[in-house]
């Protein structure tokens, strides 16, 4: 546990002293608040256009703008948790500290489980950002609090696979653009899987449509939280730290 | 403390080390010597549980290496070939990191860092960042990273690279100082690194071994004959035949001499034999000038040279 802590801590720092934390953070938040603007106007726009025509019905513009946020934040999200993934290894073996890391006695699963930790903090912190945002609309408006919270839990839940596999890839080469590349693509294709699957028929469909990342996220946006995808998206993270102590244990051997 | 037993490593089908088979008793410091390529770096990953070997055994401290590989890293501390150095962080908090992954107590944590920091005199750059210090700090910040948790076993992949003359001998100090403690394996391709500091050498050629002795052993071993050189002044063959009359005496070589000037001679003699002071009479008696006489020891750098290119 203390190893695990020792590992996340130095992660940390790693990440607020290069400018890529900065970077990926305000470009994130950029693009986050101005996608929220965009769907505010857009929403504010549609609910005076239909009190004009007919007698005003409630809409609820709050709903609205936080549901699309959080669907576009995801999409913002893929592109950029590449970036937090990437240096975790793949720097380590450039720089040759990998060979500190194997031979002190810090065990594989601590080294990857404290550097996992340090990227999904990195990610909630990212989204804290994003909470002054979404706050906007308790100023001004009146939203229900469960979509809220279900869109933050369900954000933090797929940005949890989309690391694991990252921090796979990560271990795969020493060069930092090719794991960010390698992961921006594989991310992208289970992204893409969505759009695939509505062409599909029958079991395929079924089955291309459950691996979609993006689609066990509806729910959570709607602010239902159903077990079946929570257990999706902590499958997937597992799933992913396998592969990477794998690709560890396998290390030692190919070195 | 170390015990090799036919340790192999094969990489894609190249034997990078191949049945080596060495002991190092505890508080004793080994010298691994090699061209660039021998094995060395190979050999020392292995006993630092950095990776397997293809073949044979190895024990650290009665742990085996690949067995019981978490025993065997607490046990040792190890500098690799490029210092694993994490170049954003200061001296202090990067020393302080690898001792809390060493698992020095949080309270003993500090003075072990100012410890090391004195040993390896960085501590004037202990606010630095690592990026920034030049090589010869950046070595002794790896070396410094190594000592800490005061380990049994140090493995030291080419210490002294990068360094100054005065930085050299201050880490070769430093080395020595550490002997019957720890038990140190340091190589390198200096020469005189080795019969500076270790008490035995090993020397590996194309992953093999090619001799194991103390520094003197090795010189000793390695020499077929002893060899003394004269500077003489007097008539260059009535010398040389002098010189070959002498009991013992296997081979004279002179040269120089032309136009009076004084020749140098070299006379290789049986082994074992100390022919000096009959060869200082000869001369003298002849009335001859006898400018310098001395016994020529082989070095290790010849010794060295002869078992490489033997192979």
């Amino acid at each position: 546990m203390h190893n695990i802590l020792a590992i996340w801590r130095r992660e940390m720092r790693a990440y607020f002293v290069s400018p890529i934390a900065y970077a990926v953070l305000t470009v994130f938040l950029l693009l986050s608040g101005f996608f929220f603007y965009s769907m505010l106007n857009y929403a504010i726009q549609a609910s005076m256009m239909q009190g004009q025509f007919s007698a005003p019905q409630p809409m609820d513009v709050p709903g609205m703008v936080s549901r699309s946020f959080f669907g576009t934040t995801s999409v913002v999200l893929l592109f950029m948790i590449p970036m937090l993934t990437m240096g975790l290894f793949a720097e380590e073996k450039r720089r040759g500290t990998i060979e500190l890391l194997l031979t002190t006695p810090v065990g594989n699963f601590q080294a990857m489980m404290g550097k996992y930790l340090a990227s999904l903090t990195f990610l909630v912190i990212m989204l804290l950002g994003t909470v002054l945002t979404i706050g906007a609309l308790f100023l001004y408006g009146n939203p229900e609090l469960k979509p809220i919270l279900g869109g933050y839990l369900g954000l933090l839940l797929y940005g949890a696979a989309l690391l694991s596999i990252g921090l796979f890839i990560s271990t795969l080469t020493e060069n930092q653009i090719v794991a960010v590349v390698l992961t921006f693509g594989v991310i992208l294709a289970l992204w893409l899987i969505d759009s695939f699957s509505s062409s599909a028929i029958g079991l395929t469909r079924d089955v291309l449509s459950y691996l979609s990342v993006i689609g066990h996220l509806d729910d959570f946006i709607k602010g239902v939280i159903d077990t079946s995808h929570v257990i999706f998206y902590l499958t997937f993270a597992f799933f992913g730290l396998f592969l990477t102590y794998r690709s560890l244990e396998s290390m030692r051997w190919k070195s | 403390m170390i015990e090799v037993e036919h340790l192999s490593k094969v990489y894609n089908q190249r034997k990078a080390v191949d049945d080596i088979t060495f002991k190092v008793e505890k508080g004793e410091i080994l010298g691994f010597l090699g061209p660039n390529g021998a094995g060395k770096t190979t050999t020392m990953r292995i006993l630092t549980c950095y990776m397997p070997a293809t073949e044979g055994t190895a024990r650290v401290a009665g742990y085996d290496v690949f067995e019981e590989s978490l025993e065997v890293r607490k046990r040792i501390g190890y500098l690799p070939e490029n210092p694993p150095l994490y170049h954003e962080m200061s001296v202090k908090s990067y020393l302080n990191f690898v001792a809390s992954i060493k698992g020095v107590p949080a309270s003993r944590r500090r003075a072990q860092i100012d410890d090391v920091m004195e040993k390896c005199s960085i501590g004037d750059v202990r606010d630095r960042i690592i990026a920034r210090l030049s090589k010869g700090y950046k070595q002794r910040v790896g070396l410094a990273q190594a000592l800490l948790n005061n380990p049994e076993v140090l493995i030291l992949d080419e210490p002294t690279i990068g360094l100054d003359p005065k930085q050299i001998y201050e880490v070769r100090t430093l080395i020595k100082g550490l002997a019957g403690e720890h038990t140190v394996i340091l190589s390198t391709h200096i020469l005189p690194e080795v019969s500076m500091t270790c008490s035995r050498v090993v020397i590996i050629n194309n992953g093999r071994l090619v001799a194991m002795d103390t520094p003197e052993g090795l010189t000793n071993q390695m020499k077929g004959a002893e060899r003394i050189a004269l500077l003489v002044e007097g008539p260059r063959e009535a010398v040389r035949e002098k010189l070959q009359a002498i009991d013992g005496v296997l081979q004279v070589q002179a040269e120089g001499g032309d136009g009076g000037r004084p020749v140098a001679f070299t006379v290789e003699c049986k082994l074992q034999t100390d022919l000096r002071k009959l060869i200082a009479q000869t001369i003298v008696s002849q009335g001859w000038g006898l400018l310098e006489l001395r016994g020529v020891s082989l070095s290790l750098e010849d010794v060295f040279i002869n078992l490489v290119t033997q192979e």
